[in-house]
C-alpha cells in the first residue's frame, strides 16, 4: 500500500539540488502517488526542472531573504501540510533539515522520527528504521497519533535516481510573514572553505584523520594520502573541535554521512558519533594504537600501530609505484 | 544575562549500551553523568555571564535522579532545575522539549543555550523544538558565540564552511563541541556546589498533563532487530609490514 501524499524539504547549493535531497525525492516518489518539494531556493525553475526529473509535481517557493531557513521554512510548512493532507515529509539529516524539521515538529505538535535509514509503508503505516549502538542494532518505530509525520533521513541512505519519465513540475509560492515570531536569525554573511579535489560525500576514496595523530601538523599526511589516493580528507569531530581542520572536513552525526568505497581511518576511535558518518563504506582500513578500539569492530583490515609510523611508510611505498 | 543551559544527565557512555529486550527501553547503567557535550555549553554560558559582569547561569535537565548535575554547578552554574517523574519514561524529543519549555518559562531568560545533540539518544532536533514552544529566534550549531548590546552573533557551522548569524535576544543557541574549552571543577567549586539550589519539580508543578509527554508521545518502537554485521575483518599488529598489507589490500581492492 502506498501513501497519497509526501512532501520533501529539498535544499541546494551552487550546484543546484543536493545529492541527499533528490535521495529523498527518489524514496519518496516510490512511497507515494504526488510527490511535492518546498524549497526556499531563488532559482525556483531550475529547482523544478530538476526535481521533475525525479517525479516530484508541485516545488512550493518560499522567499526567506536571508534569514536562516529553519524558523520562517517551517512556519511556511505548517498551515499548508496539515490543509493539504500530507501523509509525510522527509527531512535531510542536515544542518537546515534539522532546524526545519524540529521546528515543523513542534509547531504541528508531532512526534519525529530522526536518524531514518530506512523508510517502509505496512498496511498504510509508516515504518522508519534507525541503527543504534554503533549500528549494531536495527531499531524500527510507527508513528501512533494521525500525521502529517515528519521523517529526518539520514544522507545516503538511499540512491538517487531519476523517473524513468520525467515529469513537469509546477512552481507555486508559499508565503512567509517574517514578521511574526518566532523572529528569525539571520546569515549576515557565508565563508566556504575551499578544498580541492574530489567533494568529501562523493569520494570514491576517503582518508579520514583523528585524534591519535597527536599534532595539527601530523594532518598533512591524511592530506597526502588521499591525494595519492585520489580520495578526498575527512576528519573526526575530536579534531575538527580542536581547530586542526575546517568545520566542512567532519564525517560523523554532525557533519557529513560519507559512503565511499574505501574508508581509511587513521587515529580514530571510531565513537558512535563517526561511525554513524562512515560505517557504509564498502571496504574500511582502520589504523590505531588501541586494539580495543571500537572502530576495529566494523574495519576489514585492522592495523594495530601508531599512524605515524605506519602513514610515511605507505605514502612512501604508494610513491613509489609507478 | 540570564542564561538557561539544558543538559543531559546520561549514562557513562564508556560501559557498553543495551535494549531490553521486551520494554525496548534503554537498559541504563546505575550511574549517570553530566553529557560531556553539555559541558561546553555550560562553559559557553559561564563565559559570557563573565564578559557581561553580571547574570546567573541556570542548567535544567530531565531526569530520573539528578546524579551528575553537580558537574555543572561545580563549572560554576548558579543553580539547577531538574523535573522527574516517573510519567516522563519513554518520552521521545517533543516531550522533553515541552517539559524543558515549561521549565524555563519560568523564569526571565536572556540566552538558552543546548548542546547540537546528545550522546545517547542523538536525536538532535529537541533544541529546535524547544526554540519553538518558546517563541524564541534560535542559531545552531555555533563555533563561536559573542553577545553585545542586547544581539547574538555566531559563526554557524555549514556543510561548505561556516556562516556569521546573528539575531536579538531572547534567543536559543546549540553548542558543538569546539565553541569553547570547558574549564576543570576547581575544588572550591566541587565544595560550593553543594550548597547550590536545586529545584526539583515534578510534571504537576509544571502543569504538563502525563497526556502530553512520555510514553503517550506519538511514536513506538515496533521491532528490533540484530543489524547485519560486517563480515568480520582482519586486525593485525603493525610489526613493520603492515604499510605494505594496506597496499595489497588496495591493490586487491583495484583502487591502485
Amino acid at each position: 500500500m502506498t501513501l497519497n501524499n509526501v512532501w520533501i524539504v529539498a535544499e541546494t547549493d551552487s550546484n543546484g539540488v543536493t545529492a541527499s535531497s533528490l535521495e529523498l525525492a527518489t524514496k519518496a516518489r516510490s512511497l507515494a502517488t504526488t510527490v511535492h518539494a518546498v524549497t526556499w531556493s531563488t532559482n525556483a525553475e531550475s529547482v523544478a526542472a530538476e526535481l521533475g526529473g525525479y517525479g516530484i509535481s508541485v516545488l512550493h517557493q518560499v522567499a526567506i531573504g536571508d534569514a536562516l531557513p529553519g524558523a520562517p521554512v517551517a512556519q511556511a510548512l505548517a498551515g499548508l501540510l496539515s490543509s493539504d493532507n500530507c501523509d509525510l515529509i522527509l527531512v535531510a539529516t542536515t544542518y537546515d533539515g534539522r532546524d526545519i524539521a524540529g521546528r515543523l515538529s513542534a509547531r504541528l505538535n508531532q512526534s519525529i522520527l530522526t536518524n531514518t535509514i530506512d523508510i517502509a509503508v505496512n498496511d498504510g503505516a509508516i515504518v522508519a528504521t534507525n541503527a543504534v549502538f554503533g549500528g549494531t542494532l536495527l531499531v524500527a518505530s510507527e508513528f501512533t497519533a494521525s500525521g502529517p509525520h515528519i521523517v529526518a533521513v539520514r544522507p545516503k541512505s538511499f540512491a538517487a535516481e531519476p523517473a524513468e519519465t520525467a515529469v513537469s513540475c509546477r512552481v507555486e509560492q508559499l508565503t512567509v510573514d517574517l514578521a511574526t515570531k518566532p523572529a528569525s536569525a539571520t546569515i549576515t554573511s557565508r565563508h566556504v572553505e575551499e578544498r580541492t579535489g574530489p567533494k568529501l560525500d562523493e569520494a570514491r576514496v576517503v582518508v579520514s584523520g583523528g585524534r591519535g595523530l597527536g599534532q595539527s601538523e601530523s594532518y598533512e599526511m591524511i592530506e597526502k594520502l588521499a591525494t595519492a589516493l585520489s580520495g578526498a580528507p575527512g576528519a573526526s569531530r575530536a579534531i575538527v573541535d580542536a581547530g586542526w581542520v575546517p568545520y566542512a572536513y567532519q564525517v560523523g552525526q554532525t557533519g557529513k554521512t560519507v559512503k565511499p568505497d574505501v574508508y581509511i581511518a587513521c587515529g580514530i576511535s571510531g565513537a558512535t558519533q563517526h561511525l554513524v558518518g562512515m560505517k557504509s563504506a564498502k571496504t574500511i582500513i582502520a589504523i590505531n594504537k588501541d586494539k580495543d578500539a571500537p572502530i576495529f569492530a566494523v574495519a576489514d583490515l585492522g592495523i594495530v600501530g601508531d599512524v605515524h609510523k605506519v602513514l610515511p611508510k605507505l605514502l612512501e611505498l604508494l610513491q613509489s609505484r609507478v | 544575562m540570564h542564561i538557561v543551559v539544558c543538559v543531559k544527565l546520561i549514562p557513562d557512555p564508556a560501559i557498553p549500551s543495551a535494549l531490553d529486550p521486551t520494554t525496548h527501553r534503554l537498559v541504563r547503567s546505575a550511574k549517570t553523568l553530566l553529557d560531556e557535550a553539555d559541558s561546553f555549553g555550560v562553559e559557553q554560558a559561564l563565559q559570557l555571564v563573565e564578559a557581561a559582569g553580571q547574570g546567573s547561569v541556570t542548567v535544567v535537565t530531565m531526569a530520573a535522579s539528578d546524579e551528575g548535575i553537580q558537574t555543572a554547578l561545580a563549572m560554576g552554574a548558579d543553580k539547577a532545575i531538574v523535573v522527574t517523574d516517573d510519567a516522563l519514561a519513554n518520552s521521545d524529543a517533543l516531550s522533553t522539549a515541552k517539559v524543558l519549555a515549561a521549565a524555563i518559562k519560568r523564569q526571565e531568560v536572556d540566552l538558552v543555550i543546548a548542546a547540537t545533540e546528545s550522546t545517547d539518544g542523538y536525536a538532535g532536533v529537541m533544541p529546535q523544538q524547544l526554540a519553538e514552544l518558546l517563541d524564541l529566534p534560535s542559531i545552531t550549531f555555533a563555533k563561536q558565540v559573542a553577545v553585545e548590546a542586547g544581539v547574538v552573533s555566531v559563526q554557524r557551522q555549514t556543510e561548505s564552511g561556516f556562516d556569521d548569524v546573528t539575531c536579538p535576544l531572547p534567543a536559543l543557541v546549540t553548542v558543538t563541541a569546539g565553541v569553547v574549552e570547558p574549564r576543570y571543577p576547581s575544588f572550591k567549586g566541587i565544595m560550593a556546589a553543594k550548597s547550590k539550589p536545586r529545584e526539583v519539580l515534578s510534571l504537576a508543578d509544571l502543569g504538563l498533563a502525563t497526556t502530553d509527554v512520555g510514553g503517550a508521545s506519538g511514536q513506538r518502537i515496533a521491532s528490533v532487530t540484530p543489524a547485519q554485521s560486517r563480515a568480520s575483518g582482519t586486525v593485525i599488529e603493525d610489526d613493520g609490514s603492515a604499510p605494505q598489507q594496506i597496499v595489497d589490500f588496495l591493490t586487491q581492492l583495484k583502487v591502485i
